[in-house]
């Protein structure tokens, strides 16, 4: 089991450090940065200044080093847009980008939890197969567009939600709605096909000779162990969502790391872009890590072997 | 000795097999009474329904399925679930997977007490870790705290049968309890049930198709065969003088030691169990029995080959002794 | 997904499945509108024309007959950017599945068949690939390189081959330890032989399924890069490019989104209604 987590952990270390490779590379590779940097309007003398003050006329693999012992370090430089420490900013706007995944993830799990059980416990009815089809449904929905017909049905026409922006909490809702559509149909599908299994093992049949409830057995005796799957999955929705949340803060305008990233990449700050891809990456990392974790607490057999 | 369960024309449809087909049998109270036949003759689905626990898609039909008097033929599922694990338990075949992994022993056993009799938690554990105790297990309450797959297989069979007189039922359905267990956890099994049975005065239906354990624990045996119970009686009698020729082909399928010399060859049927057709008539062993008539196809007619000896066959009682 | 590796029967069932045939009517509605579009559009899509902005569709009040879906606000011709955009959306679709099922099959397959170090190495490059969040990366390079039709499918393509490496890799496991593969090895066939004659073609049909899923992500997501801009770049048609560019008027006329929106969503749930019928006939387990 120690062994297990170390290995893991090993893993997750090796993975961590070829991501930060790699968002440096996502900068070197893509031309001159220097170039890109100075803006159209520059010459050739700004171009030439520029690199020698952000010390990119040094050897690739010197500012590699550099750049990434400053980044374990947690320091991952100046922008250049907004002049300020590229860690501020990204504290700055994080909990809004965190409050919207939870909010996501709370939504969906509320969702596709009773929906999956549902649709187990009838498996093959009407009721099932609607559930399947919501799945799908949910699975073709493009979210930038369900996030404008939302603002347009919720927010212009019965005016019950706010439009843009999270200055009072109902702002959360739409953003989280969507959001949380992208993650409904893989939840929903992995809470039936557990439940499915579960309620067909021989131990669900056991409770019900006990003469146990129908609540204890559905839910005491199923749903805990087709959770255990759930928990990991949820856990890299979670991770995906909040990845995918520059898409729906800049249609919401949001000012979270999303947003930021999303000005970034227009105002060619690349310093906040590789920061944002960096973090984002590191919590995916630690998410999974946290969900092999949880699997080990819920099952037993993993926790006492 | 009074009846603690009537089955009577029992039916069972599942899907488009008519699994049990009119099946009948009594256990009386503090008696063994086992139900042998081959796989797919409707033993299991015969104790399932008497639970209430049939698998969807399937349908129970009864003239008369009574427990200590009272008609549960109509009982709904409430009904039902009060019954069960209070005033009838059931044990099955595979302890391996009738253990829930996700809890200790101790909260599987506790949740029965506290169901059925609001029993608090300390009242439920003391009487879980003095059942694992009467069951043969030692320590009880380092296992109470132990999770099923820290356990081998006989000892979760025993923790099965614990659990299941948690609430002192008066009738015990195992459902071939020792099948997936060593030869010897078998015998420890066993011994443990005879036990049980002698000192709680426990009503058992024991479904086998080992025939070794029916001569050595039952009081009473009835053989199934397609949906049916084709011969029912005392076991000595059974065993003594059997009248089905399908019980009589079970019979020569064992060696039986001093009755069977070396060399001789065993007995075997020809053929493997039918799916039977709802609509079906007649005997359902025809096709595989040497004594068959044109009347096997007809009704089958109950006879009486003895004392508390019924068959179901269209040939005389004492053919065989007649022959 | 070859027609010797599907029976009949299998065929039969598919014909038989409401989603199959729903799905499959809406590819091939699709497809054959993608690859007609320059003879079937009623107006050049990129002809603008300052004076006839923001028609409403013809079923729509101030609709005129001429322009069935209106026109957008540049007065280019709703129907015939719309069909344009069929053709962006399909030919993407495509281009990513093939450049991702390249590299996902052959690393996973890789892993699957050799195993050990091989095996290690694959599922590092799968999880590394899964804790990258692609529409960032997809839209920093997209910046970084200027946007442009062959780099959107190269990005995509780069990006979304994770589903196939794992699906490859775990049913290339499968079939090496079956029995009678296992008989194979043994009896002295070359690793060519179990690899083209076993696992290949048994794998495929799993992989028809993943590749359906990927095409219908690929199409969301470039549709999502194009909305933010950094997709394929205007004047083409593409779907999201349309929503993108009537978001301002959105809250006046609310067909202008709805329409291209809604031809997306469309598409989509065609492919992953035909990829849903596949994976119930073959059982594909696409948990991760």
């Amino acid at each position: 089991m120690l062994r297990f987590f170390l290995r893991r952990f090993a893993v997750a270390v090796l993975v961590a450090l070829t991501v930060l490779t790699l968002a440096f590379l996502l900068t070197r590779m893509s031309g001159d940065l220097a170039i890109s940097i100075a803006g159209p309007n520059a010459t050739a003398e700004d171009v030439a200044t520029i690199r020698r003050v952000y010390g990119l006329d040094r050897p690739v693999w010197v500012q590699y080093l550099d750049w990434l012992g400053r980044a374990l370090q947690g320091d991952f430089g100046e922008s250049y847009f907004f002049r300020d420490r590229v860690a501020n900013l990204i504290a700055v706007r994080m909990p809004v980008t965190l409050t919207l995944g939870l909010v996501g993830l709370a939504i969906a799990l509320v969702v596709s939890l009773p929906l999956g059980i549902l649709a187990a416990v009838r498996e093959g009815s009407w009721l099932d197969r609607g559930v399947g089809l919501v799945a799908i449904i949910g699975q073709a929905m493009p979210s930038f567009w369900l996030g404008l017909v939302l603002m347009i049905v919720f927010g212009l026409q019965l005016g019950w939600l706010p439009i843009s922006g999270v200055e009072t909490w109902d702002g959360y809702i739409l953003p989280g709605v969507v959001l949380a559509f992208s993650a409904i149909p893989s939840l929903t599908r992995l809470t039936r096909s557990g439940m499915i299994e579960a309620l067909s093992s021989d131990y669900i049949r056991t409770a019900r000779a006990k003469g146990l409830s129908r609540l204890s057995i559905l839910v005491k005796h199923g749903f805990r162990n087709a959770a255990i799957p759930v928990v990991s999955i949820a856990a890299v929705q979670l991770g995906f969502m909040l990845g995918g949340s520059i898409v729906i803060e800049t249609v919401f305008a949001l000012h979270g790391v999303g947003y930021l990233a999303w000005e970034s990449i227009s105002k060619n700050d690349f310093p906040v872009v590789q920061a944002v891809v960096l973090v984002l990456a590191l919590i995916y990392i630690a998410l999974t890590l946290l969900a092999d974790l949880l699997n080990a607490v819920l099952d037993p057999r993993l926790r006492t072997s | 000795m009074s009846a603690l369960l009537e089955i009577e024309g029992l039916r069972v449809t599942i899907g488009s097999t008519a699994a049990v087909r009119g099946a009948s049998l009594v256990v009386n109270k503090g008696e063994t009474h086992c139900l042998v036949g081959e796989s797919g003759c409707g033993k299991s689905i015969t104790a399932l329904s008497v639970m209430g626990l049939l698998p969807r898609g399937s349908r129970r039909e009864t003239t008369a399925l009574r427990f200590a008097g009272q008609e549960i033929g109509r009982f709904n599922e409430t009904e039902m679930s009060r019954l069960r694990g209070d005033r009838m338990a059931m044990i099955f075949q595979e302890p391996m997977t009738s253990l829930n992994p996700a809890y200790t022993v101790g909260s599987q056993m506790t949740e029965v007490l506290r169901r059925h009799r609001g029993a608090t938690r300390a009242q439920a554990v003391d009487r879980a870790a003095e059942l694992l105790a009467r069951v043969g297990i030692t320590a009880p309450g380092l296992r109470l705290g132990q999770f099923p797959h820290q356990l081998s297989g006989g000892l979760r069979q025993r923790v099965m049968i614990a659990m299941a007189l948690m609430c002192d039922p008066e009738l015990l359905i195992a459902d071939e309890p020792t099948t997936a267990l060593d030869v010897t956890v078998q015998a420890q099994i066993l011994r443990l049930l005879a036990t049980l049975q002698k000192d709680l005065g426990l009503g058992i239906l024991l479904i086998t198709h080992d025939l070794g354990i029916v001569a050595r624990v039952a009081d009473r045996v009835s053989v199934m065969y397609a949906g049916e119970v084709v011969e029912s009686a005392p076991t000595a009698a059974l065993f003594a003088a059997p009248e089905h020729p399908y019980t009589r082909g079970l019979l020569t399928c064992v060696p039986v030691p001093g009755k069977v010399r070396r060399d001789e060859p065993l007995g075997s049927i020809p053929g493997v169990v039918p799916r039977i057709q709802p609509g079906f008539t007649g005997c359902g062993f025809r096709d595989r029995c040497a004594q068959a008539t044109p009347a096997c196809a007809g009704a089958i007619p109950h006879q009486q080959a003895g004392a508390d000896h019924e068959t179901l066959c269209v040939l005389a009682p004492g053919w065989k002794a007649a022959a | 997904m070859s027609g010797a590796a599907m029976p009949m029967s299998r065929g039969g069932r598919l014909l038989r499945n409401p989603g199959f045939v729903v799905g499959a009517a809406i590819v091939g509605f699709a497809a054959i509108i993608a690859i007609l579009a320059p003879w079937i559009v009623p107006y050049d899509p990129f002809a603008i024309d300052l004076n006839r902005r923001l028609v409403p569709p013809s079923f729509m009040e101030g609709g005129v007959p001429q322009n069935f879906l209106g026109t957008d606000q540049l007065g280019r011709d709703y129907l015939s950017r719309l069909i344009y955009g069929a053709r962006i959306s399909m030919v993407i679709g495509v281009l990513t599945v093939i450049t991702s099922g390249l590299i996902g099959i052959t690393l996973g397959v890789l892993g699957g068949f050799y195993g050990g170090r091989v095996d290690d190495f694959v599922v590092f490059c799968i999880t590394t690939r899964l804790s990258i969040p692609a529409v960032l990366v997809a839209l920093a390079v997209a910046a970084l390189r200027g946007s442009s039709f062959m780099l959107v499918v190269l990005v995509l393509g780069l990006l979304l081959w994770d589903r196939f490496a794992v699906v490859a890799r775990s049913t290339t496991m499968q079939i090496r330890n079956l029995d009678y593969v296992a008989a194979a090895w043994c009896a002295g066939v070359s690793r060519w032989w179990v690899l083209t004659r076993e696992v290949l073609p048994n794998i495929a049909t799993h992989l028809a399924v993943v590749a359906t899923l990927e095409m219908a992500l690929a199409i969301l997501l470039e549709a999502a890069l194009s909305f933010l801009g950094l997709g394929v770049p205007p004047p083409l048609p593409s779907w999201g490019l349309m929503i993108s560019e009537a978001k301002e008027y959105m809250f006046f006329q609310s067909w202008v989104i709805i329409i291209p929106g809604a031809a997306l969503f469309v598409l989509v749930l065609g492919v992953n209604l035909l990829g849903d019928a596949l994976r119930d006939m073959m059982g594909t387990d696409l948990s991760r």
